[in-house]
């Protein structure tokens, strides 16, 4: 059995809950209680993980810890179709690759604005947040230009990857931490297209898309 | 935006309690910081662990040891109900009461205190809404097709709170401890202009009522800091899955009040046009106007 040490309100976390959903796997989540326990600091935690950070994956003892990795994992393991994370095709890989480590630029900043202003962590709110802009500007450049192209997606195929799920939660909760999207209409496009994937799933501040209009 | 942050001017707001912080989060002997109607104020606990607070000090920056017998020029401060309150003006002599914090058996506990991009009224009157329910605790709070707001009662009473009676709602999962959907009665009361309160059912004894509230601290008119305090009947669930129950509830809760224009709460009748089911709102905004709250509102124009 899968096993996920996670956080409710975490959006790192929620990029493997998103992912397991679509995969339809099932799994048990063990809830961490980052706040205000600051359970992921906790000598007992630190067993399962000396970096004291949230997710950590137990796959029936094979354990895997940070977000994207986890993801990586999932894909390789239980992805027959090998869509999710492109390993037969180097360029495809290189470029999902490539937007992961973004995404880990989004956790800095979005995601850092989001704790600074949710959960009162100490960060430099004005870099932070414009930090989050320059970023969200490159995705948004990104996803309009591959709109043009015909392309759904950050990686240019037909199909998701997992560098999506890497970005959705950063960017769809941005406005918790005083990011708005409103500059930003490729960036919301993707948005609702990523809720469109079957398996989705929201998690608290996500709601499910409106209904396809007929 | 400078007015929005500008330390607050309004006499009644001034006199009031005001949450800053869980009395359980505080380290002894350091200093914390936060925001309070605009301005910063500090608080630790002495050598006898009694809350100290004081107008923030540059020189004491937060996380700084600090000798609380040294602190001359103090803010009145109270810990109650697992928090600690403070006021710049002269508050009353006590704070409203919970009667249920005293009972023995209860579980009683600051859940998480959460910052919101929101004033501190339109915070409490989403905690009195059972309209969204069905929509925005989808599954939890309430399921399509109950979407109905029965008819409820809400009046303000001897002691000055607004309280609303008879709120039934069908619930698939009222409580962590609850097994199956029920009708649940709520009772929703608002003691202090800034913290809303509900009574409802205890799944595991439905004899006696789960008591949760908001304590909101407003950082400014419009930033909050809401905090959660749970004064529950469960003796089956940890004191952690009962936070993160309450924290998931929340989580929901917040996009809906930070996405409302404009964030501080209009009081004119005719401001935001309200339906039946929201008679204990129109309670509430025009209870605020009659108190003269101007702080985190937007008054009747005169």
């Amino acid at each position: 059995m899968i096993k996920l040490y996670n956080y409710e309100l975490s959006a790192n976390c929620y990029k493997q809950r998103l992912f397991l959903s679509i995969l339809g796997l099932d799994y048990e989540a063990v809830t961490i209680e980052f706040f205000p326990g600051m359970e992921h600091k906790s000598e007992a935690f630190l067993e399962i993980n000396p970096l004291g950070h949230i997710p950590v994956l137990d796959d029936d003892g094979f354990m895997v810890r940070d977000a994207h990795a986890i993801l990586i994992y999932l894909a390789a393991r239980y992805d027959p179709s090998g869509r999710w994370y492109p390993t037969s095709d180097p360029e495809l890989l290189a470029k999902t690759a490539q937007w992961l480590l973004f995404c880990e630029g989004t956790t800095s900043t979005a995601s850092a604005a989001r704790l600074h202003d949710s959960l009162h962590y100490d960060f430099d709110i004005d870099a932070v947040r414009a930090g989050a802009h320059r970023l969200f500007r490159v995705a948004d450049e990104h996803l309009w230009f591959a709109e043009q192209e015909g392309y759904d997606w950050l990686v240019p195929t037909d199909h998701p990857t997992i560098a999506d799920l890497a970005l959705f939660p950063d960017v769809i909760l941005s406005e918790e931490g005083g990011v708005s999207r409103q500059d930003y209409p490729a960036l919301h496009r993707w948005t609702d297209r990523v809720k469109r994937i079957d398996g989705f799933t929201p998690m608290p501040g996500v709601f499910f898309a409106a209904p396809a209009r007929a | 935006m400078a007015r929005v942050a500008s330390p607050c001017t309004d006499p009644v707001v001034l006199d009031m309690w005001h949450p800053i912080s869980a009395a359980a989060e505080i380290k002894p002997g350091r200093v914390h910081t936060t925001r309070l109607l605009g301005s910063p104020v500090s608080y630790t606990l002495d050598g006898d662990g009694q809350p100290v607070v004081w107008r923030a000090d540059p020189a004491l920056r937060p996380g700084m040891p600090v000798d609380a017998a040294r602190i001359t020029e103090r803010l009145p401060v109270i810990d109650r109900f697992c928090f600690i309150w403070t006021s710049y003006g002269d508050p009353p002599d006590r704070l409203f009461s919970i009667p249920e914090f005293d009972e023995s058996d209860r579980r009683t506990f600051a859940a998480a205190s959460i910052g919101v991009h929101t004033s501190a009224p339109r915070a409490v009157e989403n905690f009195l809404d059972m309209g969204h329910f069905p929509y925005v605790h989808t599954g939890i709070l309430g399921v399509e097709p109950h979407t109905e707001v029965v008819e409820y009662d809400v009046d303000i009473t001897e002691d000055n709170e607004v309280l609303a009676t008879r709120c039934l709602f069908y619930q698939p999962l009222a409580a962590l401890a609850a097994t199956k959907g029920q009708m649940t009665e709520y009772t929703y009361r608002v003691p202090h202009p800034y913290v809303a309160m509900l009574y409802k059912t205890a799944p595991p004894d439905p004899s006696r009522l789960d008591a949760i509230a908001i304590f909101v601290q407003a950082v400014t008119e419009e930033q909050i800091v809401a905090h959660n305090f749970l004064c529950m009947v469960d003796h089956t669930n940890t004191d952690s899955e009962l936070k993160i129950f309450q924290q998931k509830i929340f989580g929901q809760d917040k996009p809906i009040i930070e996405n409302q224009m404009p964030r501080r709460l209009p009081l004119a009748p005719r401001a935001e046009t309200p339906i039946r089911a929201d008679k204990s709102s129109i309670t509430y905004r025009r209870w605020l106007s009659d108190l003269g709250i101007t702080y985190g509102v937007v008054p009747e124009a005169a």
